[in-house]
């Protein structure tokens, strides 16, 4: 069962690709989401609201996103951390529905 | 004993949007099945059809391996890497999308559509330098053999990827014959009718069929149609 408005944050390097991004994330009714370039913004983001998702996005490394994943974790062991493939709407609704039903 | 996966062609997701129709073998956009997620590093078949001079404007794509592979007509694609290249049937295209990049695809002709099957594998390498290719490939002279299309070896035949798979893809005359066999252990194969009608292995396979095989290691391919196509796709197998 998808919730209403899900919240999404969004990390990746690509500044460009973020902003598409940005509008994928708040086109649908029932998700919004911020996006970010860096992974202090992104920790920033996080500890002043609650997110349901995290999409780990082109440009973060793998070392990277265990760090992001560790804090995003500790911080709220419910969020989903997951990473995004493909930059653009292809998969980003099948990613999201996935996750919410296996998390 | 083998694992297999059969996905009947009638059994794909669709989406019609006028200028462009679209058969999807796996989740992909609005096509949502939780079922039809992957076949191990394959992640999207898309059997497309675009109207013409229509097409897709500029969009991005990062960390996916794309392969277009026009069946009829042809697509010009430019891209932020500095390419504008028009592919048409008989070649392949394959974009390693690393870090980032963006493309428009649109028919290249006017006055008929387009025809081509795009392909998502995830790759084997995150956050890469984006790189374009292009091949020709002439299956027409070689019936009832497998032609190799894609590796992951730039110094292979045809062209290459960040993943440890590889493309064939052949024509048959009606009672052709081949075999097949997988390239790396641990992988599966997925086969994908682009035209006509096979028994692979004793399973019968019709036009835009898919068939997924994973613990096997040989293949028997035989054609049952005049001028009948295959496309075989040999990926490492994971969830």
């Amino acid at each position: 069962m998808e919730p209403t408005q899900l919240r999404i944050l969004a990390v990746g390097r690509n500044a460009e690709i973020m902003t598409v991004m940005h509008r994928l994330l708040n086109a649908p009714d029932n998700w919004t989401g911020i996006t970010v370039t860096a992974d202090e913004a992104a920790r920033a983001a996080f500890e002043k609201e609650a997110f349901d998702i995290v999409l780990i996005c082109a440009g973060v490394s793998t070392e990277e996103e265990a760090v992001l994943t560790a804090y995003f974790k500790q911080h709220s062991p419910a969020v989903i951390v997951k990473r995004h493939y493909g930059g653009g709407s292809g998969l980003l609704k099948n990613e999201i529905l996935y996750a919410l039903e296996n998390r | 004993m083998a694992k297999t996966v059969l996905h009947k062609a009638a059994t794909r997701g669709h989406a019609d949007h006028g200028w462009l129709d679209s058969h999807h073998t796996f989740s992909f956009a609005n096509y949502y099945n939780p079922e039809r997620m992957q076949f191990g590093a394959l992640r999207v078949l898309n059997d497309d059809i675009v109207a013409g001079g229509r097409g897709f404007d500029a969009h991005p794509h990062d960390n996916m391996e794309i392969i277009s592979i026009p069946l009829e007509g042809a697509l010009e694609h430019k891209d932020n890497l500095g390419n504008t290249v028009i592919t048409k049937a008989g070649e392949i295209q394959v974009m390693s999308t690393g870090t980032g990049v963006f493309h428009s695809e649109y028919n290249a002709n006017t006055d008929i559509p387009a025809e081509f099957l795009q392909i998502w594998l995830f790759p084997n390498q995150l956050n890469v330098t984006p790189r374009y290719d292009q091949v020709t490939v002439d299956i027409n002279n070689r019936p009832n053999q497998l032609q190799q299309l894609i590796s992951p070896d730039p110094n292979g035949k045809g062209t290459w990827l960040y993943q440890n798979a590889w493309f064939h893809m052949g024509r048959f005359d009606k009672g052709g014959e081949t075999t097949y066999e997988i390239k790396k252990q641990g992988n599966g194969v997925y086969f994908f009718v682009i035209k006509g009608k096979f028994i692979i292995n004793g399973q019968e396979l019709d036009n835009r069929d898919g068939y997924g095989v994973e613990d096997t290691s040989q293949f028997t391919i035989v054609s049952q149609e005049e001028d009948a196509q295959l496309l075989v796709i040999d990926v490492p197998i994971f969830s």
